[in-house]
């Protein structure tokens, strides 16, 4: 049985779709040395989509949007990258899973992970509370209660939400073994 | 001149300029692995009139780094006696998306980009 909050976007694979698949399991190597390959995989797929926004003479506004449309990417990758380290769970028979899909309109990132039962009731109430609140007032709350705790729980999903005008949805599928598959995807449009 | 530097960015006290420099691409993995430089921006907070956090050579900094800028301005504002000014620059495309929020935080912040 999967739960779903928010919208999800058909991944698409015709001719004018581009896409990109990374999977992993991270128990293979320690986390500190797969956590350098965030920021590698998060930069690869920035640069990637730039081949599509090309740059044109005389044109700055070309330039500016190329250089929007990559930090766009990288920043969401990254941080899809970085939350799926932390929040994996290593026992369960799942791969970390990120999928970039390029269409006509719009942008697509999805990744999943697989959460034993307690952290998916947690995040759960988190994504709740993301669709309960503005997330403009949820954004500088979480930044000023970061002050004084040592968590930073939600800053980047309400980054990409705020300052990306991204789209957020999740799923949680019930696994066998007692766990879930999370998936999100974020939707930004180009 | 204080340094603190990893794989990929550096992080400059120098005190008679009363500028703290970042730069290249921080994604250091949580709040703790950003403490040795939240402590250099805070002692660089102490007995200055105005200090300037120059970010135009920052390319890339991840949620936890916009965490750790967030407590650090919320806490130049509770020193009222030191103003700041942070330095970032148009062609570094999450500056301009994220850094505005940072004066939401700190009305009195100075934001200039180059």
């Amino acid at each position: 049985m999967a739960e779903e909050y928010g919208e999800f976007r058909a991944l698409r694979y015709d001719r004018e779709t581009e896409s990109l698949n990374l999977s992993f399991w991270p128990g293979s190597v320690p986390l500190q040395q797969r956590w350098r390959n965030n920021g590698l995989s998060a930069d690869f797929l920035g640069d990637y989509v730039t081949t599509f926004f090309p740059l044109e003479d005389d044109n700055p506004a070309a330039r500016a949007r190329q250089n929007e449309i990559r930090g766009a990417v990288a920043f969401i990758a990254n941080e899809l990258l970085e939350n799926a380290m932390k929040f994996h769970d290593g026992r369960l028979p799942e791969p970390i899973t990120v999928h970039l899909n390029l269409q006509p309109e719009r942008i697509l990132l999805q990744q999943s992970n697989g959460v034993s039962a307690e952290a998916a009731e947690d995040f759960r109430a988190f994504v709740q509370r993301l669709r309960d609140n503005d997330p403009g007032e949820l954004y500088i709350q979480q930044l000023e209660e970061s002050a004084l705790s040592e968590g930073s729980a939600g800053v980047g999903y309400l980054t990409m939400i705020n300052d990306y005008q991204a789209e957020l949805a999740w799923r949680f599928d019930a696994l066998p073994d007692p766990g879930f598959r999370v998936t999100t995807q974020v939707m930004i449009r180009i | 001149m204080n340094a603190l530097a990893g794989e990929g960015y550096e992080v400059e006290f120098r005190p008679d300029e009363d500028c703290v420099r970042m730069s290249g691409a921080l994604r250091l993995g949580g709040l703790a692995e950003y403490a040795p430089i939240s402590a250099m921006l805070e002692e660089a907070l102490q007995g200055r009139e105005r200090l300037v956090l120059d970010l135009t050579g920052l390319e890339f900094l991840n949620s936890s780094g916009i965490a750790t800028l967030s407590r650090f301005v919320i806490s130049a504002r509770n020193h009222a006696q030191c103003g700041l000014v942070i330095r970032g620059s148009n062609e570094i495309a999450w500056q301009g998306k994220s850094l505005n929020n940072l004066k939401r935080l700190m009305p009195s912040l100075e934001l200039r980009f180059d």
